[in-house]
């Protein structure tokens, strides 16, 4: 789908949640904490939410929210997050959009 | 056929006749009155003709004065003459036997039922006893309560969590003999390996007890009541299993500590954050249950709206889960066979002295100043 193509390539960190998520709060706090904006996206409110759930989806998300995206390439929803954190590699990731401290 | 005889139906006579003689004994509240009374009873029947040995021998029975059935032998005196009325007779005494067959039944189930329940609680009660809780002899009533097990789901997780329980203490045992005896590094990684999956076991175990019912894994009433008072999301925290195993640890390389260092703040990280999932998943749960009108007696609508929500505690719990895992694994990684079975040795004797100060504590609170 378009408009997800279109809404995942933006820069950074990029996560599809809906305003009744609660895990998504949690992987939005996360990042924060690793000194991270992300764009948050809230696909309940978007009059198109079905057709972007299926999409995110087909693009291989186990559930459609949280639904992050790094750079442009898919990286999971919650679970894959914490894996990628605990081992160390998140904060590589995600470290040109680190927002700077001044 | 001289009076004795009438004593002693013989048992080919009595056969087709036993229901009458069991209609006696449960039409009185199940005494087991068989006695000599009741059977005398067929014997009236079997002999349809006028018998004046047969009255007499009726006023002689009713004076045995059995807790028999006299209103029965009065009965009988009048119908010998008529064998219309003994063919009703017949009838009558057949349909109160089979109803008094059906009672019995019912009765026998009845107390089937309650004995079952009866070892059912009794087990229950062993249980709690073993895990510390304090039961009381009834008139104090702890918050576990029993309709927890009317959960087939969760009466089935309960009973597999107290194998588990008991596989954990004969892994550490082994564990300790191993680690103070000699062993290969293969055989100790095989040990290893099966204390994780028997972590990563527990962790199955507990999600689909979460479907069954989150409330019950979020309460961890499963677990024993010092290992409740350290509960974070249905289970122990990850950070605080960092904290018990490190100082166990004596030589780690730089890139060990480095590793370690790196693993104790993301994993304080993952847990704030989870944390403060879960804190917007109560305050949109409370708003919630707070909707609308308070005081106009409708809650319909808000208890509907609230079971939605609930379905999120599921994901929390496994998500609980998934860090807990993780933080096994990263642990493992980092560590060297030996250093993992004595980390494991570790946090498993933590988990036991954990349970062995429930039962201390509640054996300490029964016994009398």
């Amino acid at each position: 789908m378009d408009k997800v193509v279109r809404m995942s390539s933006e820069k950074g960190v990029v996560i599809f949640s809906k305003s009744s998520c609660c895990l998504s709060y949690a992987v939005q706090v996360l990042f924060q904490d690793l000194g991270v904006h992300p764009t948050i996206h809230e696909i309940d409110k978007d009059p198109e939410c079905r057709e972007i759930e299926k999409a995110l989806m087909r693009l291989g998300c186990s559930t459609p929210v949280p639904a992050i995206f790094v750079g442009g390439k898919l990286i999971g929803s919650t679970n894959e997050v914490m894996s990628l954190h605990l081992s160390g590699s998140l904060v590589p990731l995600v470290k040109p959009f680190q927002a700077n401290l001044c | 056929m001289n009076s004795t005889s009438t004593h002693f139906v013989p048992p080919r006579r009595v056969g087709i006749y036993e229901p009458v003689h069991q209609f006696g004994m449960w039409g009185e509240s199940f005494k087991s009155n068989i006695g000599n009374g009741n059977m005398n009873t067929p014997s009236h029947i079997i002999i349809p003709a006028n018998n004046q040995k047969l009255d007499n021998n009726l006023s002689e029975e009713t004076s045995h004065g059995t807790a028999g059935t006299p209103h029965m032998f009065d009965q009988e005196a009048s119908t010998s003459r008529n064998p219309d009325k003994i063919q009703r007779r017949l009838a009558q005494n057949r349909e109160a036997a089979r109803k008094s067959r059906l009672r019995k039944k019912a009765y026998v189930q009845q107390l089937e039922t309650s004995r079952l329940k009866l070892i059912q609680l009794e087990q229950e009660l062993d249980r709690a006893r073993q895990q510390g809780f304090y039961v009381g002899n009834g008139i104090e009533t702890n918050s576990l309560g029993f309709s927890e097990t009317m959960n087939p789901g969760i009466a089935a997780f309960e009973m597999e969590y107290g194998h588990w329980v008991e596989e954990q203490n004969r892994q550490i045992c082994e564990l300790r003999t191993v680690l103070h005896g000699h062993i290969n590094d293969v055989e100790l990684c095989l040990l290893v390996e099966t204390a994780m999956k028997h972590y990563f076991e527990l962790f199955k175990m507990k999600s689909t007890a979460a479907k069954a019912d989150v409330f019950f894994v979020m309460s961890g009433m499963w677990k024993t009541s010092a290992e409740r008072f350290f509960l974070w999301i249905g289970g122990f925290r990850p950070s605080d299993l960092l904290k018990v195993l490190l100082p166990h640890f004596d030589i780690l390389t730089d890139q060990q500590i480095l590793d370690v260092c790196n693993l104790r703040q993301s994993c304080q990280q993952a847990e704030d954050a989870l944390s403060q999932g879960m804190e917007k998943l109560q305050h949109t749960l409370a708003d919630c249950v707070a909707g609308g009108q308070l005081g106009g007696g409708s809650y319909i609508p808000q208890v509907n709206s609230a079971i939605d929500r609930l379905e999120a505690l599921v994901s929390f719990v496994n998500q609980a889960d998934h860090l807990r895992h993780e933080t096994l694994q990263q642990m493992y990684r980092i560590l060297t066979t030996r250093q993992a079975a004595r980390g494991l040795l570790a946090l498993g004797e933590y988990f036991q002295r954990l349970r062995a100060l429930s039962s201390s504590w509640a054996t300490r609170h029964r016994e009398p100043t």
